[in-house]
C-alpha cells in the first residue's frame, strides 16, 4: 500500500481510504513522509557525478574507436 | 512480462529514433549527440551497480561501444534509452562478478532482510534534513547508505526511484517479473529510510538539528 501510495498508484477510492488512515497513524504518516524524502534526496543530488575531465576522454576514445569501425 | 511500450504515439517519435536511424545510416556524430545525451545516467548506474569508480568508467565507455555494434539488434519497440540501460547494467554486473570472484552476486537472488520490512526507527525527520550537511557531507552520506544495500536491491532503487525508469521498464532490464520488482524496490526504499534516520531525524526537544558524526554503522 505504501508504495502504491507513494508511486501514484491508487484508485480515488483507495487515496480517500488511505488518507483518512494516515490522518489518525501516525506510524504509517510517519513512514510515508520520510521514504517520500527519502526518494526525492536520492533523486535531486548527484552523488556520482563524472569528473568533466574524464567525460571528455572517454568521449574522445568512444568517437575514435567509431570512426575507425566499432 | 509486460512490454516497454514506447511513450510516443506512432505519429509521435521519440527523438532518439531519428537519431538512431542517422547512426544506421552511418553518420557517427548522431551517436554523439546520444552518447552526451546519456552519459551521466549510464554512469550512474555504472557506479550504483559496481559501488567502484574504475569499472564504472569501463563501464559507461564499453556498454556504448557496444551499443553501437549492435545498434542493428535495436528493435524500435522499446526506447533507446531502456535498451541502453540494459547493456550498461549487464556489463556492470560482469564487473561486479569478477571483482567479487566466489561471493553470489545475482540479481536473481531475493534477499531476506528483517530491515526494511517493518519500520523500527519510526522518529520524525526534521524539516529538510539535509540542509544541516555540506554537499560533499551529504553525498558521502548518501553513497555509503545505498553500498550498504544488497546489489539486487541497490540496482532495482537505482533505475526506478533515481533513473526514473517504470515499473515495467525496470522488470524488463532486468528480467525480473513485475512484483518482484515492486517487492524489491519497497524494501530498498524501506531499508535507505532507516538507515537515513539517524542523520536526519528530529532530535527530541530540539527544533534545530545539528549535523550527526561521519560514518555509518554496517
Amino acid at each position: 500500500m505504501l508504495d502504491d501510495l507513494i508511486d501514484d498508484a491508487v484508485t480515488t477510492e483507495m487515496r480517500a481510504d488511505l488518507q483518512e488512515h494516515l490522518r489518525g497513524c501516525e506510524h504509517c504518516g510517519v513512514t510515508l513522509s520520510t521514504t517520500r524524502k527519502t526518494i526525492q534526496i536520492y533523486r535531486s543530488h548527484e552523488i556520482y557525478e563524472m569528473p568533466s575531465g574524464l567525460r571528455e576522454r572517454l568521449h574522445t576514445a568512444i568517437m575514435a574507436r567509431c570512426k575507425k569501425g566499432c | 512480462m509486460a512490454t516497454i511500450q514506447s511513450i510516443a504515439g506512432e505519429n509521435e517519435q521519440h527523438p532518439d529514433v531519428a537519431l538512431v536511424e542517422r547512426v544506421r545510416q552511418g553518420d557517427v556524430s548522431a551517436f554523439d549527440t546520444l552518447v552526451r545525451k546519456y552519459e551521466r545516467q549510464v554512469f550512474r548506474i555504472a557506479q550504483h551497480i559496481t559501488q567502484n569508480r574504475e569499472d564504472a568508467e569501463d563501464v559507461m565507455q564499453d556498454a556504448f561501444l557496444k551499443a553501437y555494434e549492435k545498434l542493428d539488434q535495436f528493435q524500435g519497440n522499446s526506447k533507446f534509452y531502456t535498451w541502453l540501460v540494459r547493456i550498461a547494467v549487464n556489463e556492470s554486473l560482469m564487473r561486479l562478478r569478477r571483482r567479487r570472484t566466489g561471493k553470489m552476486v545475482s540479481i536473481d537472488e531475493d534477499v531476506e532482510t528483517e530491515e526494511g520490512s517493518v519500520p523500527r526507527d519510526l522518529a520524525d525527520w526534521a524539516p529538510d534534513p539535509e540542509q544541516n550537511y555540506t554537499q560533499s557531507e551529504l553525498a558521502e552520506i548518501l553513497r555509503k547508505t545505498i553500498q550498504g544495500l544488497p546489489p539486487g536491491f541497490r540496482v532495482v532503487f537505482a533505475l526506478r526511484d533515481v533513473e526514473g525508469l517504470s515499473t515495467e521498464e525496470t522488470a524488463e532490464t532486468l528480467g525480473l517479473s513485475i512484483p518482484a520488482v515492486k517487492s524489491r524496490l519497497l524494501r530498498a526504499r524501506l531499508q535507505l529510510r532507516e538507515r537515513l534516520s539517524r542523520y536526519f531525524k528530529r532530535k527530541s526537544g530540539s527544533a534545530a538539528v545539528g549535523p550527526a558524526p561521519m560514518g555509518i554503522d554496517k
